[in-house]
């Protein structure tokens, strides 16, 4: 399971637990979102400019 | 007090927010109709039921002008703690119970306060002003993560009728703006009344198309509550509903009229904000990231007082889910003339408009009109009429 960050507002999407109110139920892989889903949190970023996020941070 | 080493270690104490208590001054714009009614019992005189929009359309130009721009920004290390302390989100909160208790008093007054009919229209331009203005507040509130502060956004939006916003605002506009595809990002060329019937209904569109495609990956249909238009439309058929069974049909026409008046001074304000601005196209086809250069921005202090800062809208599209109070003024944004209150009344003078406006959008493009947003009707009028002046006046501005 990993986790996808948009580089605008830090909103991250976790594949675990997915979105379910955007249509993407817990273990919806990222590969399978719509490359024109803009983050939906600030709609700055499209799914394509996420980037993988590290754990860590 | 938690939070108390935190802001020790991130905020300079020697930085003060010089606009921290003028921030209540928007609370004024929700009393309006109490005011008006004030101004009406002590003079005697009934024009004063149009304090309203003289107070927006005339008053606060000239405070704009008189008080002049204010181009401070917040230090970067302040910001996360400016944006948290919550006095501000207080503001902005507070303004609902009293736009709310304004209309119910507006309702009253229709119904049973013995008005004549000129009067009761100058209270519902009145109350328009704070229906407007509520769509600003709710502009602050939609853009949060918090889902209290949505759903606040979309109860301030119930007023006027216009829930979509919400969504098409978030979800629509902030994706496309600056681009022909966005319905609310006014074109070089396109007067404010053709712009209205395109953004009024393309916003609708967009917005029922949005909440369409997200419910079929739900797999569910969009006549359903769960729709976030219909949900919000829903509070303003409550709203409108149960005022006129306690007040009589009589309201109807007035939250008629403040409803309609109300969305559209959020949809000129929607005009001037990206008015031909354009983001260019990347090799990819995809447009190119929102830059500060794709927003008009004003620093003058009523204005920004008035709309939360949302005159710094180059911020507020690069980070649309920052605090009102946190927002930067951008060196690199171009800049309007005035405050919006004046610019509002500019736009609403198609030649006046053009007459100030199009001269900067040619300064802004380095004389290069083929860059800006154009209106498809007016694409040959505008190129030809701007075609010999484009290394003119403008290349003071455009050198920079």
């Amino acid at each position: 399971m990993s986790r996808w960050r948009c580089p605008s507002c830090g909103y991250t999407y976790d594949e675990q637990s997915g979105h379910p109110r955007e249509g993407f139920p817990p273990g919806t892989p990222f590969s399978e979102i719509p490359d024109d889903w803009a983050c939906p949190d600030c709609g700055v970023r499209d799914k394509v400019d996420f980037e993988p996020a590290d754990e860590r941070v | 007090m938690t939070d108390s080493a935190d802001i020790g270690a991130t905020a300079g104490p020697a930085w003060r927010d010089s606009k921290r208590y003028a921030w209540l001054l928007g609370l004024v714009v929700p009393l309006l109709p109490f005011i008006s009614w004030g101004l009406v019992e002590a003079s005697g005189w009934g024009a004063l039921w149009f304090y309203g929009p003289v107070l927006i359309f005339v008053v606060f130009p000239i405070l704009d002008i008189v008080r002049g721009t204010d181009s401070e920004n917040p230090p970067d290390s302040v910001i996360k703690w400016l944006e948290q302390d919550r006095y501000y989100r207080w503001c902005t909160y507070l303004f609902l119970p009293l736009q709310y208790a304004g209309l119910l008093f507006a309702c009253w007054m229709w119904s049973r306060g013995g008005l004549s009919t000129l009067d009761s229209i100058g209270l519902a331009l009145t109350v328009s002003m704070v229906s407007g203005i509520a769509i600003n507040t709710a502009h602050e509130l939609g853009h949060k993560r918090a889902s209290s502060e949505r759903w606040l956004s979309r109860v301030a939006l119930a007023q006027s009728g216009y829930g979509h916003f919400y969504i098409e605002h978030n979800r629509g506009h902030h994706v496309r703006v600056a681009t022909p595809e966005d319905p609310a990002s006014a074109r070089l060329g396109e007067s404010f009344y053709a712009f209205w019937p395109r953004t009024v209904s393309g916003s609708l569109r967009s917005a029922w198309e949005l909440e369409r495609t997200r419910l079929a990956r739900t797999e569910r249909g969009p006549w359903t509550l769960r729709n976030d238009i219909l949900n919000a439309w829903a509070m303003s058929v409550v709203l409108f509903a149960g005022l006129a069974a306690l007040f009589g049909a009589v309201v109807l026409p007035y939250l008629a009229i403040q409803a309609v008046i109300g969305f559209s001074l959020l949809e000129v304000v929607n005009y001037l904000e990206h008015y031909g601005l354009l983001r260019g196209k990347r090799e990819d086809g995809r447009y190119e990231r929102t830059r500060p250069e794709h927003s008009w921005n004003s620093n003058n202090v009523a204005s920004n007082v008035l709309l939360y800062h949302l005159q710094r809208h180059s911020d507020h599209h690069a980070n649309p889910i920052r605090r009102y109070q946190a927002l930067r003024h951008m060196d690199e944004a171009p800049q309007l003339p005035t405050g919006y209150a004046g610019m509002i009344v500019l736009a609403t003078i198609p030649p006046l408009w053009r007459r100030v406006m199009d001269r900067r959008l040619l300064a802004h493009y380095g004389g290069d009109l083929t860059r800006a947003n154009i209106h498809p009707p007016a694409r040959k009028r505008v190129l030809r009429r701007y075609s010999g002046l484009a290394a003119a006046p403008a290349a003071g501005d455009a050198a920079s």
